[in-house]
């Protein structure tokens, strides 16, 4: 019994080390003061400044559709992209490919902003929103393919074959067999695509037109006067929405009885 | 049916691969082999190879990527251990993604507010008479930053493994009379490796070029090879040595790659 | 299966109720930008006050498109690439020289310019834009010392060989610039911020290795945030970021070290493949006139090179040497000349070297 609260201090700790900044920017949206440095009193005048400030409203609005849109469609093609590599037959093809896979993750985002916008300007694309996605949903993908695939692999193949000999076709196996194992690394490649995106400075500076801007951009670029609390006020409403959404979701998942030990029962049903 | 939906993810993953990783990546590599001159040559190599100073820098990049995984590792493990021991994991999962939808900078300017040299951190231990420390500009707070940002990617998939696990396995092993640690060591470490693969794919490739937090956490004490390109592509204006230092980092990732693939034939 | 396709559902939904709350907020603020009647304006973050814009609008009927940017070469990667088009920008000096150079600015005619009179005859047709062809100054200023004068007196950091001394021992910050930090030295031995000889530039760099003990660390932007909090008390930096540190810390000074400095400019150009140059017009002439130099002045801090904006500033802005200074002072500062590639790497590389020449 010892142990297991010492696995609890544990978790405290880390959730308190990783929640200590978020507290602290949290504190600050209220201060009186300018910087966040020195709490000069308790004020709401930040939050007063962001909700006149339609402009940065609406860049925040955009950035959550772009985030939101580049996520679902990177998590799609990182999943087929998962579930193609996973097929191959051969050790060496697969490497080849994960490492392909791995390049954008490993390249500095100046690089790929600036090998995109000659991408995108040689193509004759005129540069805006959808430039930004695709290079969204681009640099997104390989994370995704990370997440997903060492579920792929310790996929018990008997399962597969059972499904095949009950007569169940490709889509079927897909569908019912394969898509269900793998859904928890789906959904944590969407998170991380999600964060990616939310994230990126560099890559949406270079590919963005004179129409379309980020949260990210417009923060780095205000950052030349330093870091207004305008901004921890923001940053307090989008963690407190998405805390909201989080406890709604947790709501949701109470409802139907532990849909993870569903799964696994079902799954050594089929396992012969 | 079978190759209808091969087809599929062949046109999408692959048209992806085609258009935003294979161009840019022989772009890349015809830049770091075009000095200007019409034709091509490995002057561009030469130089980085040559250069002490870039050695150095490689070097330095590798060893704190290097320490920041280690770091990061030693605490999201456990964490992810004990998340996945816990009833509602999906809920806490969820927790330790939260704090990345912050934006970047600005959780950066927070730790220097909590770092500084009259930060909370050392108000705290000058209230404990520990008296006040240059925190801000050193390597540790540096790395601690760093492994602050990556905690979730490591956690993430990590955790994902070990729910995977059969957990009757490790009942079997502890019916069987092993002890919770020989039942980890011996069952549940082995089946999360590829987790753990994953994750040290995640951290050590992106640490390799990390900047923003290089120089305002650390003054510039760290020189990253991240730090290198983006001067290249941007200030200097020399994308041949910024591509050549573009493609060393890839190769260093092939590397990484091959020493953490799975061994396990299929 | 079913979970995959209510998470897509919920996202769907997501997006449409964003995309919503979106048009509303525009209608609701009725700033739409629409129709021809645009100025696109590329600028620094925060560069301006944004009640000019208003203003602007008001009179002109020029609804303004403001995007910015973070540093002088992602703008200049930006507008050289294409694919946008920005109707005016703000590059500084060795940047308008740069990019001119290049093809990438549209010549101004001067007969559209209603305010050039305005300008002090000492900031314009200057090196790096002869005969003011493609800019018209926006801001100007210097690179100077700031310190802490609860600690040091102006004594301490009079001249750039001060910074030497081993009383400031890890006391120092730095701006993270090549030819910022190679400037500096080159005049603390008497040369010019734009040598171009191997030798004395090797000498630089030598003399500046020996800096390193004294330099805490060398930082960007967030430089001024630093010094204001106290986190180092000698720090060199531009006039208009020392400018907002004192404003958040008044034991903060400036000064520019009598042996001269860099001074920069910032400009209003625009660029080649600007689509509404009516509108770039109207704002140069707009931003020329007096009361608004004035208005923006007091807003960000930086010094105005427009003369009759000037004189409409309180006293004790006009008076502040540190950054209006004295003649003298004004007479040795040097400009920087735009680099070609080899020299700029030159630079660079030598800041690099000691950059990593930390034990």
């Amino acid at each position: 019994m010892s142990k297991f609260k010492w696995s609890h201090l544990y978790l405290w700790v880390v959730f308190a080390l990783l929640y200590l900044p978020i507290g602290f920017l949290i504190v600050y949206s209220f201060n009186s003061g300018n910087v966040m440095q020195g709490w000069q009193g308790f004020s709401w005048s930040h939050y007063q400044e962001l909700f006149g400030d339609a402009h940065l409203l609406e860049i925040v609005l955009d950035t959550l559709v772009l985030a939101l849109l580049s996520s679902t469609l990177a998590t799609a093609i990182g999943t087929m992209g998962a579930l193609w590599i996973d097929r191959q037959p051969r050790e060496l093809t697969k490497n080849v490919l994960l490492s392909l896979n791995n390049i954008l993750l490993v390249s500095p985002d100046v690089i790929i902003g600036a090998s995109f916008l000659i991408l995108f300007t040689a193509l004759g694309f005129s540069l805006g929103f959808v430039s930004v996605l695709l290079a969204h949903i681009a640099f997104s993908i390989p994370i995704v393919v990370l997440m997903v695939l060492p579920r792929l692999r310790e996929m018990n193949q008997s399962l597969i074959a059972a499904a095949r000999d009950l007569g169940a076709n490709s889509w079927q196996v897909l569908s019912q067999i394969v898509l269900p194992v793998i859904f928890p690394g789906i959904l944590a490649g969407f998170f991380m695509a999600f964060t990616y995106s939310l994230d990126d400075f560099a890559v949406t500076f270079f590919v963005t037109g004179n129409g379309f801007t980020t949260l990210s951009v417009e923060i780095y670029s205000r950052a030349r006067q330093g870091v207004s609390l305008e901004i921890n006020a923001l940053s307090t409403m989008m963690f407190l929405v998405s805390l909201l959404l989080v406890l709604c979701y947790y709501l949701i998942a109470l409802r139907p009885k532990k849909p993870a030990a569903a799964r696994r029962r079902r799954q050594r049903e089929v396992n012969p | 049916m079978k190759t209808r939906i091969s087809w599929t993810y062949l046109i999408f993953y692959g048209g992806w691969l085609l258009l935003f990783v294979i161009a840019p990546l022989l772009l890349l590599l015809w830049q770091s082999l075009n000095t200007g001159s019409g034709h091509l040559s490995l002057d561009n190599y030469g130089q980085f190879f040559t250069s002490g100073l870039y050695l150095t820098m490689a070097f330095n990049s590798v060893w704190y990527a290097f320490l920041i995984t280690l770091v990061t590792l030693l605490i999201s493990y456990p964490t992810a251990y004990f998340i996945s021991q816990l009833k509602h994991q999906q809920f806490w999962l969820l927790l330790v993604i939260l704090p990345t939808w912050i934006n970047l900078l600005l959780k950066t300017y927070a730790f220097i507010g909590l770092l500084s040299h009259n930060g909370v951190v050392n108000s705290l231990l000058a209230g404990l008479g520990l008296g006040s420390h240059q925190l801000l500009f050193t390597n540790w707070s540096f790395m601690l930053v760093a492994a602050y940002i990556e905690i979730p990617f490591m956690i993430l998939p990590i955790f994902n493994a070990l729910t995977e696990i059969d957990p009757l396995l490790s009942r079997a092993s502890q019916d069987l009379g092993a002890s919770k640690w020989q039942t980890w060591r011996k069952v549940t470490l082995p089946l999360s490796m590829p987790g753990v693969k994953a994750g040290i794919q995640a951290v050590f490739i992106p640490s390799l070029s990390l900047f923003m937090v290089t120089r305002l956490i650390g003054g510039n004490r760290v020189i990253t090879l991240g730090t290198a390109i983006e001067e290249h592509f941007l200030v200097t204006q020399n994308w041949g040595l910024g591509s050549t230092i573009g493609m060393i980092l890839i190769f260093a990732m092939v590397i990484a790659m091959i020493l953490t693939r799975d061994r396990r034939k299929s | 299966m079913k979970k995959i396709l209510w998470s897509c559902l919920a996202i769907v939904l997501a997006i449409l109720g964003l995309l919503g709350l979106k048009t509303y907020i525009d209608y609701q603020s009725g700033d739409h930008v629409s129709g021809d009647k645009v100025l696109n304006f590329y600028n620094w973050g925060d560069y301006i006050d944004p009640d000019l814009l208003t203003k602007f609008t008001k009179e002109t009927g020029y609804q303004v498109s403001y995007k910015t940017f973070d540093s002088n070469e992602a703008m200049y990667t930006k507008i050289k690439q294409g694919g946008t088009s920005y109707d005016l920008t703000v590059p500084s000096d060795y940047t308008v020289q740069k990019m001119a150079q290049e093809g990438l600015l549209e010549p101004l005619d001067h007969k559209r310019l209603t305010g050039l009179g305005n300008y002090d005859r000492q900031f314009m047709n200057l090196s790096f834009d002869r005969g003011n062809r493609y800019s018209v100054p926006y801001f100007w200023g210097t690179l100077g010392i700031l310190y802490n004068s609860k600690k040091y007196s102006a004594q301490d950091v009079a001249h750039w060989d001060d910074l030497w001394q081993p009383k400031f021992k890890q006391q120092l910050m730095l701006v993270d610039s090549a030819r910022d930090v190679l400037g500096f030295t080159l005049i603390s031995q008497g040369k010019s911020v734009n040598d171009q000889s191997d030798a004395d530039l090797a000498a630089a760099q030598g003399k500046l290795t020996s800096l390193m003990p004294n330099v805490k660390a060398i930082v960007a932007d967030e430089l001024k945030m630093y010094m204001a909090q106290g986190e180092a008390n000698v720090g060199v930096t531009y006039s208009g970021e020392a400018a907002q540190a004192m404003q958040n810390n008044p034991d903060l000074r400036y000064l520019v070290p009598s042996e001269g400095s860099n001074e920069w400019f910032d400009n209003l150009v625009i660029p080649k493949n600007a689509k509404h140059k009516d509108a770039a017009y109207a704002f140069i002439n707009f931003m020329s006139k007096p009361e608004n130099a004035a208005q923006n002045a007091k807003y960000i801090g930086y010094a105005t090179p427009n003369k009759k904006a000037y004189d409409l500033l309180p006293a004790a802005i006009r008076n502040d040497q540190a950054f209006y200074p004295k003649q003298a002072t004004l007479d040795r500062l040097q400009v920087y000349d735009s680099f070609d590639k080899t020299w700029t790497e030159k630079y660079n590389d030598a800041f690099l070297a000691f950059k990593m020449s930390r034990p």
